[in-house]
Parts: C-alpha cells; sequence; structure tokens
C-alpha cells in the first residue's frame, strides 16, 4: 500500500500550485492513471480524502482518467491496445510486445482553483 | 471567487524520479554499479545476497549493501557477517524505498571504493515498482516455495525487472514447483527477460551469477567511460 505516500506527493504539487496562482481553494485535481502504473484507484481515492485533510485540497474532488496499456507492435508496426497487463502480447498479431506506448502515467495534468476576483483581476 | 483551470502536466513521482536521475549519475561517476534487489517477504533475499556478497568478495571485488525494512536490523547483522560495510534502512512502516533515502543513507560513503552496491528493498511485489532508485539493474526473486503465478499477480514489478532470479531451485521438487508455468509466466509479463536459477545455500547456480555480474560491470564501465 503505497497509495498514501502517491497521494501526499500529488497534495504537495498541487497544493504549491494552488498556493501559487493565488488560489482559495482546490475543486477539482485531475489525474491520469495508467493502469500499468501499479497505483490502486480505489486505495488511491481513499488516501486522497484523508490526506487532503487541513490542506488547500479539503474537500476538493479527485478526477480520475485511466489510460489503457498501449504497447508498439514490431510486426504490425503500429500501437497496440493490450486487453490484459499480464500478457505482453500483441492481439492482432501474437508478436511478444514490450515497448510500451502507454499506461504508466501517474500524472496531474489539470487542476480547477477558485480565488479571489481582486487577485485574478 | 471565480474558478480558473490551471495547467499543472507534471509526474506524481516526478520528485524521486529527479532524485534518482541525480543518483544515477552519480553512480556513474563513481563508476560502481548498483543493483537493486526486490522480491515478496521470505523469498530468500538476504541469503542470497549474503552469498553474493561472500562471492563477490572472494573474487576481489568491493561490495557493499543498503538493506531496507519495515523494522529490525537483523537482516543487516546477517549480511555484514560478510566483511561488507552494510547498512540498514529502517523504513519504520514505509513499504518500499525511496531515492531520498539513498541519498541520505550513502552519504558518508566513499562510492568510489565499491564495485558493487546491492539495495535490498523492502520485502513487498507491489510498491518498490513504482520508485526509481538510480539503479544499474533492478533484479527480482521469485522462491520456488511461491506461486508460479507470481509475475501474473505482480506484471509491474516483473516487467521494470532486468533479470530474474529463481531462488530455492533445490527444494523444486518438495514443493512441486511448476518450472515451465513459472517461465511461461515470466515470458508473458517481460517478454524475453533473463531468468537465472539459483540455491544460495546450496550454491547451486551461483557462479553463473557471479559471471554474469562480472560481465555487466564489465560492460557497464566500457559504456561509463566511452561517454567520459
Amino acid at each position: 500500500m503505497h497509495e498514501l505516500s502517491i497521494a501526499l506527493n500529488l497534495i504537495e504539487i498541487a497544493e504549491t500550485a494552488a498556493h501559487n496562482a493565488g488560489a482559495a481553494r482546490v475543486e477539482t485535481v485531475y489525474l491520469k492513471l495508467g493502469v500499468f502504473s501499479g497505483v490502486v484507484k480505489e486505495a488511491l481515492f481513499f488516501a486522497y480524502d484523508t490526506a487532503t485533510k487541513g490542506t488547500l485540497l479539503e474537500g476538493s474532488r479527485l478526477e480520475i482518467e485511466d489510460v489503457p496499456l498501449v504497447v508498439y507492435c514490431p510486426t504490425c508496426q503500429q500501437e497496440v491496445e493490450l486487453p490484459s497487463i499480464q500478457q505482453f502480447q500483441c492481439p492482432v498479431c501474437g508478436t511478444p510486445a514490450a515497448e510500451i506506448r502507454r499506461g504508466t502515467e501517474l500524472e496531474l495534468t489539470t487542476m480547477e482553483i477558485m480565488s479571489d476576483e481582486t487577485e485574478t483581476a | 471567487m471565480k474558478p480558473r483551470l490551471l495547467e499543472i502536466k507534471q509526474g506524481v513521482l516526478s520528485k524521486n524520479d529527479e532524485l534518482a536521475a541525480g543518483l544515477r549519475q552519480r553512480f556513474a561517476e563513481a563508476q560502481v554499479f548498483v543493483l537493486n534487489l526486490v522480491s515478496s517477504p521470505g523469498a530468500g533475499k538476504t541469503t542470497f545476497l549474503q552469498q553474493t556478497l561472500v562471492g563477490l568478495r572472494q573474487r576481489g571485488y568491493s561490495v557493499a549493501a543498503l538493506v531496507g525494512d519495515l523494522e529490525t536490523d537483523n537482516d543487516a547483522q546477517r549480511l555484514a557477517q560478510s566483511g561488507a560495510p552494510v547498512k540498514q534502512i529502517v523504513t519504520a512502516g514505509n513499504c518500499h524505498l525511496e531515492a531520498q533515502m539513498i541519498e541520505t543513507f550513502i552519504e558518508d560513503w566513499d562510492l568510489t571504493r565499491f564495485d558493487f552496491l546491492f539495495i535490498e528493498n523492502v520485502g513487498n511485489l507491489v510498491c518498490p515498482s513504482s520508485y526509481d532508485l538510480g539503479e544499474a539493474m533492478r533484479v527480482v526473486l521469485l522462491s520456488t516455495t511461491e506461486g508460479e503465478d507470481k509475475p501474473l499477480k505482480y506484471p509491474p514489478m516483473f516487467f521494470s525487472s532486468d533479470l530474474a532470479v529463481i531462488t530455492k531451485i533445490d527444494i523444486a521438487d518438495a514443493v512441486e514447483f511448476d518450472r515451465q508455468a513459472a517461465l511461461t509466466n515470466l515470458e508473458r509479463v517481460h517478454p524475453g527477460i533473463p531468468v537465472l536459477e539459483v540455491s544460495a545455500k546450496k550454491d547451486i547456480g551461483m557462479e553463473a551469477w557471479l559471471d554474469l555480474l562480472a560481465q555487466r560491470l564489465e560492460a557497464f564501465r566500457a559504456v561509463e567511460t566511452v561517454t567520459d
């Protein structure tokens, strides 16, 4: 269970950015999460709610975009989505394919913040 | 108050990744080959590492080890019997090692003294896969007493490793280890991953492992010299 560590890292990055932007509070945090990131989504949601208490992110919503596992197939010469993370094999032609193109993401993409109008004007 | 969108585009583990990149650079400059050993608890990491340290020292290499554990320094004490410098990193409940911890613990070591530095990670096949420690090689251990389907249960760990070592091969028959199934599963989650089969206790396959380390060190130093 390292989702708490992950949540703390996420909150640190988000809080710094929110603070720098003069945010009064954070509404939503958008995260890209690859299915091969090794992070369990449910555990992350739970850790997020607990760890945001007392921060600028308290009460904010964590919005997660799941990213499927996509590899490059050397035979088909194109990117293919793997139906399972347990088999690195092209679902079209059966060639072993281990060049990951997408699916390991653990990235804070965007945040929706609330700021005082006077500061942003 | 009005809502506003902020674009961030930052990896959540970017701080660890940056520290790890810095460590990798330092290891390269010091010409020390660093390995990160991962496995589930009880797979035999400490016994394997102990024999590895002894074997490398007999071949004339200078070695050191960092050992991560949730609690206790029992493993460090066992490893120190090999005569190599060993430090225990007690993570106090943290389920993995992070680059920051490595940086702190190697602070007073002159890395240029060493040929190999082993990092024995916390016994866990999930969390350590996300944390780069600046290692040149990640080695995952799988013991014959575990299920052959471990690779299928923890694909990111086995995928991110450069080598798989099947340990406790001396008792494979007694525990009805299905060797072919294990190899097939490894190949499924990491096509082409090299696999070694060893018993540290009975000294089976250890020579091949030490030969591999010697070769990797030589190749590592050849590359580093070219880029200098």
